[in-house]
């Protein structure tokens, strides 16, 4: 298994039945293929769908049926159509249960760095801010280092996506928790020690008693 | 009634520096006629409001790469290295603006508010400049209305009174735009007679409708 796999795998545990939950484009969108269909979840895709649906069939596309990041998607039966400002009148609105993004950097105080790297890379917030400011539940979705360095961090660097502590960090390597006191290492990933974990990790972690391996149904 | 115009007699309608609402978000439920037509009049030094700036080649991107676009007000630049370009090199000004945000400050525009006030943003760069107001012990940021002298819509269809329609995700900022500028411009897929579209269906009042495309041909 793939650290990615491992990462959307470990991610899809977190939905709850009867949830909304937005997925950020790339490794956050790979989490929708681990959550069983009978816990009957909705999908809200910011760009105005809640419901939705996996790719449609090849040459069944329709141009305005598209995810936030712009590729054809299809709606599940019960799906809606919303414009932009229902759209984050839902995020915003704490109606949103899950968000589940990628990250840059998150810090000890869970503050996530997810939208530019100043002089290099300017690509905008998009809905980030508005989903991180919003949700019910904030999960960082990410790989644990970045060219061998730690993307957990004592202290962000770069620019901040929100004020806000986020709710979880999943990697491949661990489950890690932001509280007010710092952050907890919950779970370490398949085949990983605490200590390999605090190595590839610049943060503090707090470890309290056995920390549990991760556990991903096949 | 509404008037029917061509794509080039609506471009001729926009002056040289005018400030557009354009609808889509990364060309879907975007005007793609009218903006052929205003890139063929070469008309510049424009102002761009939109979820994003598109792709090279493609939506609202065809602006940028044709040099029309002063500013662009938009949520999301990553998929246009064109436009991140423009910007670098001093030859076009980007104001990046969360999405939620974005649309909201072109609702206030659109309905009258003086301001929206927000927590997106707050404790981040977005905040810079702004008023940060203390509401019953929560932090809010004051966010400006936009409007603009034209919108340009697309829409699934019309009816002659200019009732709009809209279709799955291409709705987006199309009904909120609607709304926030002087002179609204919607390309609808289909013209039909009035009383197809269901009072209910109606997502935008043909009474905020100035001019329809004509069909394509």
């Amino acid at each position: 298994m793939d650290a990615k796999e491992i990462i959307a795998r470990r991610v899809a545990q977190e939905v709850q039945p009867g949830m909304l939950v937005n997925l950020g484009i790339g490794l956050p969108s790979m989490v929708a293929n681990f959550v069983p269909d009978d816990l009957h979840v909705f999908f809200q895709a910011e760009n105005g769908v809640i419901g939705l649906g996996s790719r449609p069939p090849e040459g069944m596309e329709d141009r305005d049926l598209t995810d936030a990041g712009g590729g054809f998607v299809t709606a599940v039966p019960g799906a809606a159509s919303i414009d932009s400002a229902m759209s984050f009148g839902l995020i915003r609105g704490g109606h949103l249960d899950m968000t589940v993004l990628g990250g840059l950097q998150v810090d000890e105080k869970g503050h996530l760095a997810n939208w530019m790297v100043p002089g290099k890379m300017v690509p905008g917030m998009g809905g980030a801010m508005d989903l991180v400011a919003g949700a019910k539940r904030v999960v960082v979705a990410m790989v644990h280092t970045a060219k061998g360095n730690s993307k957990i961090v004592p202290e962000c660097t770069l620019p901040l996506t929100a004020a806000r502590r986020v709710s979880l960090i999943v990697t491949e390597m661990a489950v890690i928790e932001p509280t007010q006191a710092g952050l907890v290492l919950r779970e370490r990933g398949p085949g990983v020690s605490v200590e390999d974990v605090q190595a590839a990790t610049a943060a503090r972690l707090i470890v309290q008693g056995d920390v549990p391996e991760m556990t991903l149904p096949a | 009634m509404k008037r029917a115009i061509r794509p080039e007699e609506a471009a001729e309608m926009i002056p040289e520096g005018a400030f557009l609402l354009i609808g889509g978000f990364m060309g879907v439920g975007t005007p793609h006629r009218l903006i052929d037509a205003i890139v063929a009049r070469g008309v510049g030094g424009l102002t761009l409001v939109n979820n994003d700036t598109c792709r090279p080649g493609q939506g609202v991107g065809k602006l940028i790469d044709a040099g029309l676009v002063d500013k662009a007000i938009v949520s999301h630049i990553g998929l246009n290295p064109v436009t991140q370009k423009k910007m670098i090199a001093g030859e076009m000004q980007v104001e990046l603006v969360p999405q939620g945000t974005l649309v909201e400050r072109i609702r206030a525009g659109g309905v009258g508010l003086g301001g929206v006030l927000t927590p997106t943003g707050v404790g981040t760069l977005v905040e810079e400049g702004k008023q940060v107001l203390d509401i019953d012990g929560r932090k809010f940021l004051l966010e400006k209305p936009i409007r603009g002298d034209f919108a340009l819509l697309d829409a699934r269809q019309a009816d002659y009174v200019g009732n709009l329609e809209y279709s799955l995700t291409a709705h987006n900022f199309n009904p909120i735009m609607a709304l926030a500028a002087d002179t609204v411009i919607a390309e609808p897929h289909h013209i039909m007679p009035v009383g197809v579209i269901s009072p209910d269906a109606v997502k935008t009042p043909g009474v905020l409708v100035d001019y329809l495309l004509e069909r394509a041909h």
